[in-house]
């Protein structure tokens, strides 16, 4: 099975001296659902950015189903779709001129990509949306719409970085229903999310990231099993699920 | 991408662009023929029946390429400036592009084709109300000579508003540039006179400022006659648009001002 994406050593300081990532190397394969988990300011985004080409590594390489990303940017760049963390579309426009124009970005024709946009916002639940200005839609929709975004090139890897951020339950059941279809046929998915449970139910890998660095990675199941002793030990107070306990384990400074 | 694929992309920016142009036109378009309204009728018809003739011509004739090229120079560079630096800045929907495939060197061209197309709409709405102004006698001596220099200070400005945008780290920092440099150098590179009626100081001073050539090598496709030589014109617009696209290209390429 192939390699969907491959990071070696990857390293990030910012401008201002802020290092977020310290050597990171993770490979997922073709075909997974990928949960990379860890606090707020972990490292997770910026990961994503710049497998997605927003960001500039420091050093390390990252390869995209064996492109890398400096020297292959094109090629790596026509596998992913990115639904990224914060809304990021012209207000202004409407759905429709908005998922068509990001398949215009990709070499696709509008006599392709017409029809193919209004198929998945249809998918999505917002086929009565697609004229309507984009500034209309409610948290939830604008999430979709993004998802629609990321979706239209057919991307082989699709990156989700915190996707239902303020969605509702059942719209969250619903593009997570949608997203699963959508792995089943083959689609690799990265998922960031501060939602453990879903995680834990949707993923088939994890790997935790904390201050810049991997403290765990693995299948769901054997990284559970690894840290047993996090769910099973004696606390009291709030509990959460299995794998909420496994990351306040590894992440958590107290 | 293969070149159908390139063709598209670079045909998504543009159409993209154009339609923003059109739906917003009370500010993309409107401003410029008011001003200019303004311009022809002060300078032009009021004052101009005084200045008598520059250059052989009546001054209301004289003073039309000066101002169609004005409007070309702003609206060509704020479009470029004010859409990248709000695409990101403001909504962040640059992402969209710099995550595709589509290559930094055709960002570039889509962006500056959008400023290029707002750029000469304008200038030909000026031209038509100049032809108003002027009893519909619009003198043309050149149309080919019109059309190239009116097509590269596009792309000048374009560019030179493309470097503002991408580099831009504030709303000041893109309203700076057009008000400390741009207006002056337009207004001191000839629009509203001959270079020849400047001390010889000056006159030195004014062939430094890059806007003497664009509004020389335009005047002269009206008129017929020009400063200096057209070639030289043509040189020095041909030697700015690769000196900015280079920079452009560097900026993106790098990430510089625009990826963290």
């Amino acid at each position: 099975m192939a390699t969907a994406l491959s990071i070696k050593d990857l390293k990030k300081e910012y401008g201002n001296g802020t290092v977020a990532l310290r050597g990171v190397s993770l490979e997922i394969p073709e075909g997974d659902f990928f949960a990379l988990l860890g606090p707020n300011g972990a490292g997770k985004t910026t990961i994503i950015g710049i497998t997605a080409g927003l960001v500039n590594k420091s050093s390390g390489t990252v390869s995209v189903f064996g492109s890398d990303i400096n020297t292959d940017p094109e090629i790596a760049k026509t596998n992913i779709g990115l639904v990224g963390q914060e809304i990021n579309f012209n207000p202004f426009e409407k759905p429709l001129d908005i998922v068509v124009n990001q398949a215009g970005y990709y070499g696709i024709p509008r006599s392709i990509a017409i029809p193919r946009a209004k198929q998945i916002l249809t998918d999505l639940g917002l086929a009565d949306k697609m004229d309507k200005n984009a500034m209309s839609l409610s948290g939830g929709m604008k999430r979709r719409l993004m998802i629609a975004r990321a979706l239209v090139n057919e991307p082989r890897f699709l990156i989700l970085d915190e996707p239902t951020a303020g969605v509702d339950v059942e719209l969250r059941r619903g593009m997570w229903e949608y997203l699963t279809g959508l792995s089943k046929k083959g689609l690799t998915i990265l998922l960031t999310t501060h939602y453990l449970e879903e995680a834990e139910q949707l993923c088939k890998h994890v790997a935790i990231i904390n201050k810049g660095e991997i403290v765990e990675q693995g299948s769901m199941e054997d990284v559970l099993k690894r840290n047993e002793s996090a769910h099973a030990a004696d606390g009291s107070g709030f509990r959460g699920g299995r794998l909420e306990e496994v990351f306040l384990k590894l992440t958590s400074d107290k | 991408m293969n070149t159908y694929q390139l063709w598209i992309s670079y045909y998504t920016m543009v159409r993209k662009d154009v339609v923003r142009l059109f739906r917003i036109w009370v500010q993309t378009f409107l401003p410029s023929v008011i001003t200019s309204s303004l311009y022809f009728l002060i300078f032009g018809s009021v004052l101009g029946s005084r200045i008598g003739t520059m250059q052989g011509v009546n001054y209301m004739s004289f003073v039309v390429p000066g101002l169609v090229m004005l409007a070309i120079v702003t609206n060509a560079y704020s479009n470029t400036s004010f859409t990248f630096f709000q695409s990101k800045f403001f909504m962040r929907s640059i992402d969209e592009i710099l995550v595709s495939p589509t290559p930094p060197w055709l960002l570039i061209v889509g962006f500056v084709s959008g400023g290029v197309v707002r750029g000469i709409l304008v200038g030909t709405l000026v031209m038509l109300i100049s032809a108003f102004f002027t009893g519909l006698h619009l003198t043309i001596a050149n149309i080919g000579i019109i059309f190239v220099f009116g097509l590269l200070t596009a792309v000048v400005f374009a560019l030179a508003g493309l470097v503002n945008g991408v580099y831009a780290k504030s709303m000041d920092a893109i309203n700076i540039v057009p008000t400390f440099v741009l207006t002056p150098l337009t207004y001191l590179g000839g629009v509203f006179y001959s270079v020849h009626s400047l001390p010889q100081l000056a006159q030195y001073v004014t062939y430094v400022n890059p806007i003497f050539y664009l509004i020389n090598g335009f005047r002269y496709g009206f008129l017929g006659v020009a400063d200096i030589a057209i070639w030289i014109s043509l040189s020095v617009l041909g030697g700015i648009i690769i000196v900015l696209f280079a920079i452009n290209w560097y900026l993106i390429r790098t990430g510089l001002g625009l990826k963290q």
